[in-house]
């Protein structure tokens, strides 16, 4: 469905060019949820934007592909670009009042995003519109469907950009930090939803997140992000009980368990900024297993149990 | 040993429409209660944590503690020499345009002499050097340990802590609980820790407070509180983390969300959301009772 390619964004600035996101593929099926971890500032949230074109400029996508069922879309003018979002690419950001507009009703907002992307009268689209709040969760949707955005509530109002970004049944649903600025039983409501949703209706997620744990109960496969690379991608289960990148083993230790209570492992240091990122391996500052060679070359990805990791101690001679 | 008990402490706030809209259209005062009737003990030397979602009180009961409010009824007692507060925040709590020496020495601005504030950057992993830089040269996992050193520089033997990691990365918030309870067993401190994460809470937590729309509705050894919890808003919170063993269990999904606190529900707060709900619940605010607010549980229904 998405197929992502040796992307790379860079951001022009006074002081040289940045690179956020460096060389990372992937790719992701039908009714999957592909989940995309990381640290603030590993470059995830910036992938996404590349994807859907929504890149602030000066960042731009300096090499790579993006292709949507085969096609590439990450070369399209502008126009036919605007359309393939709402349309085949539905989006959900962390803060839902950033992608509603206050000034108008949920239902109006519903109704203008339905017509413009399918073939169909208002009052179809008015169905179509109750529908997807139904869906999505919202009690009572034929008297909430004249509300404002203010009248909901923050887990409420994220449903209802769940619905916005079904409007149109794209293909791809991008979810950044969807359930990050949620309380957790409502990020369990919208997890719950978010995974009925790729099952029934076959969209593909790309679930990005710095919640391990919304992975785990959400996505098959999972890639881990370190300084703008991917540093492991594998089955979720893998990643999880078997982390093959020291980050990762590292990243996993340092996540509080219910009634584990013992001294958390500590990566020590913080992540490199984008502008001294160390040559070779960009975690090898931090890393408790380097040699050599990680301060020299910078590693691939290599196959490493059943997933693939981008580290040295993976490469068999 | 009782270092801060807190006696029935209640907080309303006053949410009036202005004068104006009250003459003209009639209207009374409204005031809204934050926090209900709450009453704990925190022993010397433990961590106590409150848990509860957004909204429920858990920050105004900090604050309470800290004095930074009143309460409207109640009593909150201190029997410890000093306290402070580490924040949510740590970027907003520190000034930019101070340096980091002038920020820790803030405290202590009398007595202070170079070498204290030199041993207080090294008690939080910092180094002597880092006093002379800004703020801003910081990631925010150092930040945090510049907000700890300065709460720390006037010796007090209580800290409440406002969410301290709620802002980091998963891997610099390991570092800061680790420091934590570093210090905590190096100076004997006591800890008011707020959270809303429960394994955040369950890594640093003696005994536990989990607070629902206003009231402490369970308390508990943290381990008990982890392995039998008994209030169903407590069992519900618990299941409703995401469970990253993966081990596939069934889980009910939570049904509906926090009420409206300028209309609360009759009855027990939370009856709403409860399946074990009954005539009773709707009717009458439990009380607490051997450290549960339920009449489930009261009644050994549940």
């Amino acid at each position: 469905m998405l197929e992502v390619s040796a992307l790379s964004v860079q951001f022009p600035t006074r002081k040289g060019t940045l690179t956020a996101v460096d060389g990372v593929s992937f790719s992701i099926g039908k009714g999957e949820v592909l989940g995309v971890v990381g640290e603030s500032g590993a470059g995830k949230s910036i992938t996404g934007l590349a994807i859907i074109g929504l890149l602030e400029p000066p960042g731009r996508i300096a090499a790579g592909e993006v292709r949507l069922d085969g096609r590439r879309i990450d070369n399209l003018p502008y126009e036919e670009l605007r359309r393939l979002r709402g349309r085949r690419i539905g989006m959900v950001f962390q803060d839902p009042l950033t992608s509603l507009n206050p000034l108008y009703t949920i239902g109006r907002q519903l109704e203008e995003t339905i017509l413009t992307h399918l073939r169909m009268d208002a009052r179809a689209a008015r169905e179509r519109a109750l529908s997807l709040l139904r869906e999505v969760g919202i009690p009572a949707p034929e008297s909430r469907y004249h509300h404002y955005p203010h009248q909901f509530s923050g887990g409420m109002r994220q449903r209802v950009v769940i619905a916005l970004a079904l409007a149109a049944e794209p293909e791809l649903i991008i979810a950044d930090e969807p359930t990050t600025a949620l309380d957790v039983s409502i990020q369990a409501q919208i997890i719950a939803l978010l995974k009925h949703l790729a099952k029934d209706h076959g969209t593909a997620v790309m679930l990005i997140t710095h919640d391990m744990g919304v992975i785990a109960e959400t996505a098959q496969r999972v890639a881990v992000m370190y300084a703008g690379r991917i540093v492991e991608i594998g089955a979720v289960k893998d990643v999880i009980h078997a982390p093959r990148h020291p980050y990762t083993v590292g990243l996993m230790g340092s996540i509080p368990k219910i009634g584990a209570r013992k001294r958390l492992t500590q990566i020590d240091g913080a992540m490199p900024r984008l502008n001294a990122i160390p040559p070779g391996c960009a975690f090898n500052p931090r890393c408790p297993r380097r040699f050599a060679r990680c301060l020299e070359e910078r590693p691939p990805l290599l196959p490493a149990g059943g997933s693939q990791a981008a580290c040295w101690l993976h490469d068999a001679p | 040993m009782t270092l801060l008990k807190l006696e029935q402490v209640s907080r309303d706030f006053d949410v009036s429409r202005p004068w104006l809209n009250r003459v003209l259209e009639g209207e009374q005062r409204r005031f809204l209660r934050a926090v209900d009737r709450v009453s704990l003990e925190i022993r010397k030397g433990e961590t106590l944590a409150l848990v509860g979602e957004s909204g429920c009180g858990k920050s105004t009961v900090a604050r309470l503690i800290v004095g930074l409010y009143a309460p409207t009824e109640g009593r909150v007692q201190f029997a410890g020499r000093r306290m402070q507060m580490i924040f949510q925040d740590p970027y907003a709590s520190l000034n930019p345009r101070w340096r980091v020496r002038d920020i820790v020495a803030e405290p202590i601005k009398v007595l202070h002499t170079s070498a204290r504030v030199d041993e207080l950057l090294v008690q939080v992993g910092l180094s002597p050097d880092d006093g002379d830089k800004y703020p801003h040269e910081f990631s925010g996992g150092q930040r945090q340990r510049i907000s700890i050193a300065r709460a720390l520089a006037g010796e007090p033997d209580f800290l409440v802590c406002d969410e301290p990691t709620s802002a980091l990365d998963v891997s610099v918030q390991a570092q800061i609980l680790n420091l934590m309870t570093e210090l905590q067993a190096r100076l004997g401190l006591t800890y008011l820790f707020i959270s809303h994460n429960l394994a955040v809470v369950s890594q640093v937590a003696d005994r536990v407070g989990v607070m629902y729309f206003g009231r402490l509705v369970e308390l508990a050894p943290a381990a008990a509180l982890f392995a039998r919890p008994r209030h169903p808003y407590t069992r519900m919170l618990l299941d409703a983390v995401p469970d990253l063993s993966m081990t596939g269990k069934a889980r009910t999904p939570v049904a509906g969300e926090v009420p409206n606190p300028l209309a609360p529900p009759s009855g027990c707060a939370f009856h709403p959301r409860c399946p074990h709900a009954n005539e009773r619940c709707r009717r009458e605010v439990p009380g607490v009772i051997d450290d549960v607010a339920c009449h489930a549980v009261a009644e050994g229904r549940i």
